[in-house]
């Protein structure tokens, strides 16, 4: 997937990688993807529940190796 | 105005103690929806924190002048950041300690009563999941019954009181929450007790538990019978202690009683589950004081935080007790379910010893509230 900007978030603790996100998504255009990795667990449900309340999408999310890694694309 | 800190520990004696408490929790909806900290007089808002990065502003009019408030994360780091914000805005706040993760862990340990030649039998309540562990004591000797894995508690509890743990029980195979008991017995050299047909599976030593059993701790003699009583499991084993409480497990509870379906077996052992509620218990003493392995809600504790009554109480009110139709009853514990505990087929096979997750996945595992029950 072809992302505008990629944040490394990874070794943060809540709330840090959901301030992060919310900084670099202000860089990108709308309808643009962030792509974002952590290895805080509870960034899962955050970073779901945060782009629902925020409209945008999150368009996949994997976990590898302790790295979660999301696509969000912005609303 | 400044931040304060609220500890598990504070937090716990204000339930006891039924104080009042107003908690903004910054967790996001499903996780609140799912668990939270909850007392009787408790009152909640919640708005996950990750909508408050802006600015607190918009809920400030929400939170009451005239009650203490905590603000409460999973983890404890939002709740520093949103109780700094309120700070900044002028309110006198405090955050959570470790946040809902040490909720979970925390165990309170409350005195049940002295024992007839000198002992004393300690709960210890884990008031964020709602298990009870306990404490026999007498004469130097302890034996433990359903520790919780923080093991730490019980050797540190031991060590005040001056005695060293000897036994160590588990009243069947836990599904909700991962049993401290074969850590607690290599740690501190104790026998490790459990019922033999929950232990199939096992890949650890076990001393069996069998009905009529009996184990003594101390010198004067302070007896634990074992009474077989199936249901929640296969081999669910209830203990007779000091001749006057009854440790009923997973079997019995003082407002619902066990489910039989944690093991997908729930068919089968209803008949189980009845035999040992409606014939088993009922042959037993009224007196007899009924000690759970849980409670599902704060109106169960007493007033000086234990979880316990007679057992002619719960004959008399405890609804699962009370279905004179045995089709009645096998409908209410086998389509009436709350959902399973979390994670629970993974910690069933954490605690046959099949797997052993790292300290954090544990603690993962066992997050989110207790349902051993059916009301």
């Amino acid at each position: 997937m072809n992302a505008a900007k990629v944040l490394d978030a990874t070794g943060l603790a809540c709330p840090m990688p959901i301030v992060k996100t919310k900084k670099a998504i202000n860089d990108i255009d709308s309808g643009e993807i962030l792509e974002v990795h952590a290895t805080d667990q509870g960034a899962k449900s955050d970073l779901t529940a945060w782009a629902s309340s925020g409209g945008h999408e999150l368009v996949e999310d994997t976990e590898e190796d302790g790295v979660l890694k999301f696509w969000i694309k912005k609303g | 105005m400044a931040v304060n800190v609220m500890t598990a520990s504070d937090v716990t004696k204000k339930i006891f103690n039924q104080e009042s408490l107003f908690i903004l929790d910054v967790r996001n909806e499903s996780e609140f929806q799912d668990w939270k900290i909850e007392g009787q007089n408790f009152e909640h808002v919640n708005v996950p924190y990750f909508e408050l990065l802006d600015g607190v502003e918009e809920i400030l009019d929400q939170i009451p002048s005239d009650k203490e408030t905590l603000v409460v994360c999973a983890k404890e780091g939002s709740s520093v950041m949103v109780a700094e914000m309120l700070s900044e805005a002028g309110l006198d706040v405090s955050y959570f300690k470790g946040g809902m993760k040490a909720w979970s862990e925390h165990l309170e340990p409350v005195k049940v009563s002295d024992l007839k030649n000198g002992g004393e039998l300690y709960q210890f309540v884990r008031i964020g999941k709602g298990c009870l562990s306990y404490m026999v004591i007498s004469d130097g000797e302890a034996a433990i019954i359903d520790p919780t894995r923080m093991t730490d508690v019980f050797t540190q509890f031991a060590k005040e009181k001056g005695v060293t743990i000897q036994h160590v029980f588990d009243t069947h195979l836990h599904a909700d929450h991962i049993s401290g008991g074969t850590m607690l017995a290599e740690e501190t050299g104790a026998t490790y007790w459990m019922p033999p047909k929950d232990a199939t599976e096992v890949t650890f030593n076990y001393q069996p538990l069998e009905d009529g059993g009996q184990v003594t701790i101390g010198d004067t003699a302070i007896d634990i019978h074992a009474l077989y009583s199936p249901g929640h499991t296969i081999g669910s084993t209830s203990f007779i202690v000091d001749e006057k409480y009854l440790m009923t497990g997973d079997i019995l509870f003082i407002d619902s009683i066990g489910r039989p379906d944690l093991a997908g077996k729930a068919e089968d052992w209803v008949a189980d589950l009845r035999e040992s509620l409606y014939s088993r218990y009922k042959a037993l003493s009224e007196d007899l004081v009924v000690l759970p392995a849980h409670f599902m809600i704060m109106d169960e504790l007493n007033e000086d935080g234990t979880v316990g009554a007679t057992l002619g109480t719960l004959f008399s009110k405890n609804h699962g007790l009370n279905i004179e139709d045995e089709a009645a009853f096998r409908k209410m514990v086998t389509e009436n379910l709350p959902p399973q505990p979390n994670s629970y087929q993974q910690i069933r096979e954490t605690n046959m010893g099949k797997i052993t997750p790292e300290d954090e996945e544990q603690r993962e595992m066992e997050i989110g509230p207790n349902r051993c029950a059916v009301r």
